[in-house]
């Protein structure tokens, strides 16, 4: 109870003197996550639609891989793109190991086949309500996703916010990739799990309260810009 | 313009999971005329619409439009029983078929405003659709239909579940689209609507047209002992 109170009271303290490492670490979050989870929405957005509306052999297992793959284990992502980013890898060309934007690369095949299953279960409900109208109104398949996805939007946001969620909180993956190097790849959750591993719970405590009011600042802003709930349900 | 119709239709056949839910149907469908389609539940008049309308594929026979494809699908339309709805305003769901269309956004808002206005609804522009009454969204759904012109309408039960006001509204549309010279094909249930509105009608069992021909005629006196009993309001085998 002591930890949780010094640690409330570091967090505290930590926002308030603004506090510069703090500063960094927290940015280099936002900015690793919000870049991961753009790319990862690009991607699932439109993918989850199209498996709703499209019918091809093989899709269903398509859909059972991927919700299987909303389980994908962090760390195994992580060695993963390691190996791949490594020097001796095919992609150690790039140099990319030990950067943000290897962090961000794992964020993406990470929380992907999260929000495209959400998407894609989403969509399919849409899909069952508006097949006989867009059907009969001739529609391109172009312009059933582009309608879907428009009119599922509120949804989707909920999606993309599983997919911050899983992004902002992970640490396996993104400590194997990135490295956790000071003032270069340091996120939130390494910087806990860091800490943690030097017994300053105090300050682990402070940071992952902090961790927590960025995800809930964050949340709130996305819900505010999209005005979920002030239009009320349709 | 490019005449779609006369729609023939020649063995006409339906079947799913071994079951046949209509024809065969050799059927001749005129421009300008409002025919209203008559039978019992499971008669098929709902399979021979969405037939006609291309939503729902023949297992046997021929459908031939007398217009080339691309018109034939840009120049019908298709109200629904239970009135589907976009989730999104009144403005909007009667300006999308007109996006889908191309048309630019002032166009597509004038139209739809005036449409909005014609069906009641000019106070309601912001409201979201799927939060208007059962009648409301009827007279929408046949608005949206409508807003693009389309040469031919084909309507399932529309005014299924609704008042007599909600009622008289729709069929108002329906006389005035008649009158645009909008061919028109709508199942029913109701005797009383058929009577109101039809020039002709068709009536189906089991999935075959039983007997066709003008509405005064025909419902006055009726050739088959199954339109017979079935204007007499018997349940039919």
């Amino acid at each position: 109870m002591n930890d949780i109170t010094q640690g409330l009271a570091e967090a505290a303290r930590l926002v308030v003197t603004r506090d510069p490492d703090l500063v960094n670490i927290s940015l280099l979050s936002l900015r690793v996550t919000l870049t991961a989870l753009v790319i990862a929405s690009a991607i699932a957005i439109p993918l989850g639609t199209m498996l709703a509306i499209q019918r091809f052999r093989f899709r269903r297992t398509v859909i059972a891989v991927l919700n299987a793959l909303m389980g994908l284990p962090p760390v195994v992502v992580g060695l993963v793109v390691y190996v791949m980013l490594s020097r001796a890898g095919p992609l150690g060309v790039l140099g990319l190991l030990f950067t943000p934007a290897a962090m961000i690369i794992a964020q993406v095949i990470i929380i992907t086949p999260l929000i495209a299953s959400v998407t894609h279960q989403a969509m399919r409900d849409l899909w069952a309500e508006y097949h006989d109208l867009l059907i009969s109104m001739n529609t391109t398949k172009a312009q059933r996703i582009a309608t879907l996805m428009w009119d599922g939007r509120r949804t989707l946001l909920t999606a993309t916010l599983a997919g911050f969620g899983r992004a902002i909180g992970e640490v396996g993956a993104i400590m194997i990739v990135g490295g956790n190097i000071d003032n270069a790849t340091r996120v939130l959750t390494t910087a806990i799990a860091l800490e943690t591993g030097k017994g300053n719970f105090a300050l682990a405590l402070g940071l992952g309260f902090v961790l927590i009011g960025l995800a809930i600042v964050v949340n709130l802003a996305i819900h505010a810009l999209s005005r979920t709930e002030r239009e009320g349900r349709w | 313009m490019t005449r779609l119709l006369p729609l023939h239709l020649s063995g006409a056949t339906v079947r799913r999971r071994g079951k046949r839910l209509l024809g065969p149907v050799d059927l001749t469908l005129d421009a300008g005329r409002l025919t209203v389609l008559l039978g019992p539940n499971g008669s098929g008049k709902t399979t021979l619409l969405r037939v006609m309308h291309g939503v729902e594929r023949l297992s046997e026979g021929r459908i031939t439009w007398s217009g080339p494809d691309d018109i034939v699908e840009r120049d019908q339309a298709f109200v629904f029983q239970t009135p589907i709805m976009l989730r999104r305003s009144v403005l909007a769901n009667l300006a999308y078929p007109l996006k889908l269309a191309g048309v630019g956004r002032a166009t597509r808002n004038a139209l739809a405003r005036d449409w909005a206005q014609r069906i009641g609804l000019g106070d309601a522009l912001d409201t979201p659709a799927p939060r208007l009454s059962g009648g409301e969204r009827q007279k929408l759904a046949l608005a949206r239909a409508l807003i693009r012109k389309p040469q031919v309408l084909f309507l399932d039960e529309p005014c299924a579940s609704l008042d007599g006001a909600a009622m008289r509204d729709i069929e108002d549309l329906l006389r005035q689209a008649s009158s645009d010279g909008i061919t028109i094909l709508m199942a029913t249930h109701d005797m009383g609507q058929a009577r109101r509105l039809a020039d002709d009608v068709i009536f189906m069992v089991s999935g075959a047209v039983h007997e066709r021909g003008n509405a005064q005629t025909t419902l006055a006196t009726p050739e088959t002992k199954a339109l017979r009993a079935f204007l007499n309001g018997d349940i039919l085998p």
